[in-house]
C-alpha cells in the first residue's frame, strides 16, 4: 500500500451553473472506481476546499463511466459574473481535487 | 424515408469559438448537419445589451463569417442549425439572407426561431428567484434581460417547413443536436429513451473542442497530441439513439473514452436528472467504448419525461468591479508584494471602506485562486504579482479603486512594475422558472433565396 495524490490515478473536469460548482472525477483505470468511491468522499473534499465552498456538497456516482461528481453549492464567490476570484468559473477546482492524497496498493 | 443514421457536427462550442475547425468538418466529414452552439450563461446578456444600444444587432459577432462560409456548403446540401441569434434571431436571419443573395446561392431555405425572450412575461408572472428565495421585483439592481431555455420542438417546426438554415436564441445547447435526430428519425413524442440518448448525445458535442482534448491535457498524465490544430467533433447518430463520435483522422486532438467522460460528467449534476427542455436524460449507465483510434461508441443513456417549467436566465446590472495588478521580481519579491498589499488595505480602511461590498487582494503565483486551500509556502517564488479587486455600486469608486493599485509605483515597496488596470460592470445571472406553456415560441420562414 502506498499514499499518492489523486493525480495519479484519476483525471477531473470543472464546470459552473450559477454559484453553483461541479467537480468530476474520473479514474484512468475502471478497476479504481471503487477504491475511489471509498476514500474520496464529500467530508474529505469539504476539508480540501475549505472555505471556498460555502454550501452543501453532494456527491453523485456514473456507474456506466465508473466516474464520481461532486456539485457544491456556493463555491464560486457569487457566480462568474461577479466573483472576484481570477478564476470566476472554478476551472481549477478540478486540479484542486487532484491533490487529495489516495491510497493504493 | 426514415434514414438509417445521421450525421451531425459541432460547428462551435461557445461564442468566440474559433471557426477553422468547423469547415474542415463541413469539407470532409461529408456531414448532415452542422450545428453551432454559440451561448454561455452571460453571452445572451451581453447581446441583449448590444441590442438595447443598437436594435439592429444583438446577435453573434461571427454572423458574417459564420454565413460567409458555410452558405455555400448550404446550397450543396448540409443543414445549419445554431443559437447564434442570440438577442436577435431575426435581425440574424435577415443578414443571413442578404449574404445569400449577395453570394449569388441558391437552394437557402431560412428560418428563425424567437419566442425565448420572456423579459415581458417574466415581470408579469414575479417569479421566485432560484438563487435568492425572493420574487423577482425585489431583486436590487436593473433587469436587462430574461431568456427561456428552449427545445428542440421549434427546430423541427423548421425542418418540417424545409429550412436548411434555421436561427434561434436560447436554444439549449443539446437541443441543437437533438432536433436533427427527432426531425430525421422521427421519434415520438413519448420516445423518451431515445431523447434522453439524443440529449447525451447532443451533451458530447456541444462544447466543441471540449471532448477532443481541449481543458484535457496534463502532462506527463494526460498528453493530447496538436493542441494548436484541435479538432470539432462529430457524430454519427443511430435510429436507437446510440452513436459513435469522433473526430477527424488527420485533425489534431484526441477521442478516447476518457475524454468523453471527461466532458460526459462536465455540467451535469445528477445523472439520473440531466435536465433539459425536450426531456430529463439518465446518464447513470451510460458507457463509452473506443471503436476506432478516433471513434467512441456511446450506449445505454436513458430518458424521462420533459419538465412542465422551463428554465429562465435572467441579467441584472449590479454595479461595478475594480481591480489593478502590480508585480514584484527578484530578491525579497513576495516580502515586497506583502508590503505593498498592507498599505493597499491601510488606504482601502481609510478611504474606501464605506462604498465598497466586496474587496479581495491576492499574491498571484501563491494563493490568489485556491485561497486557503492552497498548500502552505515553503518556497517564496522569484517573482509574483499583487492583484486586489473591489465590487461596488459605483463606478467612480471602482474606476480609483483600480488606480490605487497603479499609486503603488510611487507609494508602494521598491520595485513594483508593470501595473495593469480594469473596470467591468457587473452583469449577474440570476435563475427562475416559467410554466413551458408560458413560453410561446414562434417560426418565421424567409421566402426561399433564389437566383
Amino acid at each position: 500500500m502506498k499514499k499518492v495524490p489523486l493525480r495519479e490515478i484519476a483525471h477531473s473536469r470543472s464546470g459552473d451553473k450559477g454559484d453553483t460548482s461541479n467537480v468530476g472525477v474520473v479514474p484512468y483505470d475502471e478497476q479504481n472506481y471503487e477504491l475511489i468511491k471509498e476514500q474520496v468522499t464529500v467530508e474529505r473534499v469539504r476539508e480540501l476546499f475549505g472555505e471556498l465552498v460555502q454550501g452543501e456538497i453532494i456527491r453523485y456516482e456514473f456507474d456506466g463511466l465508473k466516474a464520481i461528481n461532486f456539485v457544491m453549492k456556493n463555491a464560486l464567490s457569487g457566480g462568474v459574473s461577479r466573483s472576484l476570484n481570477l478564476d470566476t468559473h472554478g476551472k481549477s477546482w478540478a486540479n484542486l481535487i487532484l491533490r487529495l492524497e489516495v491510497t493504493v496498493p | 424515408m426514415v434514414k438509417k443514421s445521421i450525421r451531425i457536427g459541432c460547428g462551435s462550442g461557445y461564442a468566440e469559438d474559433n471557426l477553422d475547425p468547423a469547415i474542415e468538418l463541413a469539407k470532409k466529414a461529408d456531414l448532415d448537419y452542422l450545428c453551432f452552439d454559440s451561448l454561455a450563461e452571460r453571452t445572451l446578456s451581453m447581446a441583449q445589451m448590444r441590442k438595447l444600444a443598437d436594435p439592429e444587432t444583438g446577435y453573434d459577432i461571427r454572423l458574417e463569417q459564420l454565413a460567409r462560409t458555410f452558405l455555400p456548403y448550404v446550397e450543396k446540401g448540409l443543414k445549419i442549425v445554431g443559437n447564434m441569434g442570440a438577442a436577435n434571431p431575426e435581425a440574424a436571419i435577415k443578414r443571413v439572407q442578404e449574404i445569400a443573395e449577395e453570394l449569388n446561392l441558391s437552394n437557402i431555405r431560412l428560418a428563425a426561431i424567437t419566442g425565448d425572450d420572456v423579459l415581458d412575461q417574466i415581470k408579469e408572472k414575479d417569479p421566485i428567484i432560484f438563487e435568492t428565495g425572493k420574487p423577482l421585483s425585489e431583486l436590487p439592481g436593473t433587469i436587462v434581460s430574461a431568456n427561456a431555455y428552449v427545445g428542440a420542438d421549434a427546430i423541427v417546426e423548421a425542418l418540417e417547413n424545409g429550412a436548411n438554415f434555421i436561427i434561434g436564441g436560447r436554444l439549449a445547447d443539446p437541443s441543437l443536436f437533438l432536433g436533427p435526430m427527432i426531425y430525421e428519425f422521427g421519434w415520438a413524442e413519448d420516445d423518451w429513451d431515445r431523447k434522453g440518448k439524443g440529449i447525451i448525445i447532443g451533451h458530447l458535442l456541444e462544447c466543441g473542442t471540449h471532448v477532443t482534448g481541449g481543458n484535457y491535457a496534463d502532462p506527463p498524465y494526460r498528453i493530447v497530441p496538436g493542441l494548436d490544430r484541435l479538432g470539432l467533433p462529430y457524430a454519427v447518430v443511430e435510429e436507437s439513439g446510440n452513436g459513435v463520435i469522433s473526430i477527424l483522422n488527420d485533425a489534431g486532438g484526441l477521442m478516447t473514452i476518457d475524454t468523453c467522460k471527461s466532458q460526459l460528467v462536465y455540467e451535469v449534476h445528477d445523472p439520473e436528472n440531466y435536465i433539459t427542455p425536450d426531456g430529463v436524460a439518465d446518464l447513470k449507465h451510460v458507457t463509452v467504448k473506443q471503436v476506432g483510434k478516433n471513434d467512441v461508441l456511446v450506449e445505454n443513456g436513458k430518458g424521462k419525461p420533459r419538465p412542465e417549467t422551463l428554465k429562465v436566465l435572467v441579467g441584472v446590472l449590479e454595479g461595478y468591479i475594480g481591480e489593478g495588478e502590480m508585480s514584484y521580481a527578484g530578491p525579497g519579491a513576495y516580502e515586497r508584494a506583502l508590503l505593498s498589499q498592507d498599505t493597499l488595505k491601510k488606504r482601502f480602511d481609510r478611504l474606501y471602506k464605506e462604498h465598497s461590498l466586496e474587496i479581495r487582494y491576492d499574491i498571484i503565483g501563491v494563493n490568489s485562486i485556491h485561497g486557503s486551500s492552497a498548500p502552505p509556502l515553503s518556497d517564496p517564488p522569484y517573482e509574483v504579482r499583487l492583484r486586489s479587486a473591489m465590487r461596488t455600486e459605483s463606478k467612480e469608486i471602482a474606476e480609483a479603486w483600480a488606480h490605487e493599485v497603479e499609486l503603488l509605483y510611487l507609494l508602494g515597496a521598491a520595485g513594483g512594475g508593470g501595473n495593469r488596470r480594469m473596470v467591468k460592470q457587473v452583469l449577474a445571472m440570476y435563475s427562475a422558472f416559467l410554466d413551458a406553456s408560458d413560453v410561446k415560441l414562434k417560426v418565421s420562414m424567409i421566402e426561399e433565396v433564389v437566383k
